[in-house]
């Protein structure tokens, strides 16, 4: 009965036909009658009797437990409005902001976060009802000094990233870079020289463009050692 | 609107002043992705029509109390330019043009899931540059594009078209002339995968045979638009995937027609045969171009922020592994 009408990875549509018969959908997919049909343009992914429509495109949307890279763009009495690349603003109220307890009358909200600051988050709580709930104060989180940020589809994260962490450490590793992404589609890249920076952003926007390709490891590495063993015959 | 229909619009020979068949809609260009700013955008051309569509969003409302609780909003805007009709059009927003921005709202709620975003908007702007008769129609068919280029969870496509009547016959696709002269116009919103009417409008008499031959041919018309919709969505990523399997790595078919030795022997010819100098170059423009570009185009993404305190370790944060394929 059960039956696929679409291949897998296949690039779909609104409205596609997905499949017929028995399954458990994720997101993407809506079921009409017998019918599944996808409401995403994005990778039709087929797991036995599991199917979902991999995004391609479209905002971010907070999850409880993301780290997400945020700009403040307003500083209250004792709270933080941050942009966090979603439809939402995200809210950072004092006592998440430091390990410090947060007191109005003898702290400055603007001495630990002002306007502009760009802040390493992660996101604790979110719903439909409320608008998410950000914190900074545990390790590693916080303002982010120096470096360059870049700005990229927040579904294409993962792909960057790669499996266990595969793709961002090569790039990481052939460019000299530190560098943090943000679930939100936010990367904050760091290098000792702007040639480095330049060529891991360089990197990670190929990776955007190609994300929905196969075999894209394989085409970075290529592509950034031709980079190395150039500016090493340089010296 | 609808003419006295005693201007003569169809030939002895069946035809209409444009040479099109009864049945026959305007050639139709879509493209995705024209502008960059934008989340999601499309430029339609149906005829002589020329029509931009932007969607921005979901994103927060202001002012807030307009926000709804329990779904997203959708603002259409639909505009024409000054210049895109032969007598001046004031800039001033007409009367017309809020009520084509209203209804186009609604068409296009019925389509999109609106309750996956609370309390946000999501705006749709149309702007026509050049008018010739059915705008409100192909900006439907580009907004409903453009909102799925924007990664907008949606149920369907909506495709439009509008249909008339020109000397008492049932036409599809009316342009200029025949939307003023003649004695009816029909303009139509389906979504073919839900066999849903989302925007119906009639303007001028028609007869209940002409009304019910009119929403078939319509509907005709619609399914015609959804397969160059269809198209013109999928074709934007394809094309990068065509062009990586094509450049970088041959796809598996083309290695099996091509000799093993060829295969092999090509690359590494390239790269011995390439005098240095040449190498060093290539690659520097490679590498400088890019980056700069972005920072021109888009000065907001990139920030810069002189280092202030000297920069210790990287935060050790553990990066979210990904569980599924790649």
């Amino acid at each position: 009965m059960s039956e696929i009408k679409v291949e897998n990875h296949e690039i779909v549509i609104p409205g596609d036909l997905l499949a017929e018969g028995e399954f458990r959908c994720g997101d993407g997919v809506v079921k009409r009658g017998n019918s599944y049909y996808s409401t995403l343009i994005g990778l039709f992914q087929d797991k036995g009797d599991f199917i979902q429509v991999k995004s391609l495109k479209g905002k971010y949307f907070p999850r409880p437990g993301d780290l997400a890279i945020g700009k403040i763009i307003e500083v209250g009495l004792t709270s933080w409005i941050v942009d966090i690349g979603s439809p939402y603003f995200a809210i950072l109220s004092g006592n998440n902001a430091t390990e410090k307890r947060f007191d109005p009358v003898k702290d400055d909200a603007r001495k630990i976060f002002d306007i502009g600051d760009i802040i390493l988050t992660k996101i604790i709580s979110f719903d439909r009802t409320k608008d998410p709930t950000i914190i900074t104060n545990e390790r590693g989180l916080g303002k982010l000094r120096g470096g360059r940020i870049i700005e990229i589809e927040a579904a294409h994260i993962p792909r960057v990233i790669g499996k266990k962490g595969t793709m961002i450490n090569m790039v990481k590793r052939l460019t000299r870079t530190q560098i943090i992404t943000g679930q939100n589609g936010r990367i904050w890249v760091q290098g000792k020289k702007i040639d480095d920076e330049l060529k891991a952003i360089e990197s990670i926007k190929k990776i955007e463009l190609e994300a929905h390709t196969q075999g894209l490891t394989d085409r970075i590495r290529a592509m950034l050692s031709d980079n190395q063993q150039t500016t090493l015959g340089d010296e | 609107m609808a003419g006295d229909g005693t201007t003569q619009l169809i030939d002895e020979k069946g035809k209409r002043l444009d040479g099109r068949k009864l049945d026959e809609l305007r050639p139709i260009e879509i493209k995705i992705g024209v502008l960059k700013n934008a989340d999601g955008s499309a430029e339609i051309r149906m005829g002589k029509n020329i029509i931009l569509a932007a969607v921005y969003g979901p994103r927060e409302l202001h002012p807030k109390h307009r926000a709804l609780p329990n779904r997203a909003l959708i603002q259409c805007f639909y505009r024409m330019s000054t210049f895109s009709v032969n007598d001046r059009k004031s800039p001033a927003p007409s009367r017309r043009e809020k009520e084509i921005s209203m209804i186009l709202s609604n068409a296009l709620t019925s389509v999109i899931l609106t309750e996956k975003y609370p309390r946000t908007t999501i705006d749709v702007y149309l702007q026509v540059l050049q008018a010739d008769g059915g705008t409100r129609c192909a900006g439907l068919t580009a907004a409903s594009v453009a909102l799925a280029d924007a990664g907008i969870p949606m149920k369907g496509l909506i495709s439009s078209v509008a249909v008339g009547l020109a000397n008492d016959k049932v036409v599809l696709d009316l342009f200029d002339i025949e939307d003023q002269k003649g004695s009816g116009d029909l303009p139509l919103g389906y979504s073919p995968i839900l066999d849903e009417v989302s925007l119906i409008q009639l303007d001028g008499v028609f007869t209940l045979e002409q009304f019910e031959e009119a929403l078939h041919l319509g509907i005709k018309g619609a399914k015609e638009i959804y397969e160059i919709q269809k198209l013109a969505l999928k074709e934007k990523y394809s094309a990068i995937r065509n062009e990586v399997a094509d450049e970088i790595k041959p796809s598996k078919k083309e290695v099996k027609e091509v000799p093993k030795e060829e295969v092999k022997e090509a690359p590494k010819k390239e790269v011995k045969e390439v005098p240095k100098e040449e190498v060093k170059e290539a690659p520097k423009k490679e590498v400088k171009e890019p980056p700069k570009e972005e920072v021109k185009e888009a000065p907001k993404k990139e920030v810069k922020e002189p280092p202030k305190e000297e920069v210790k370790e990287a935060p050790k944060v553990k990066e979210k592994e990904e569980k599924e394929d790649e």
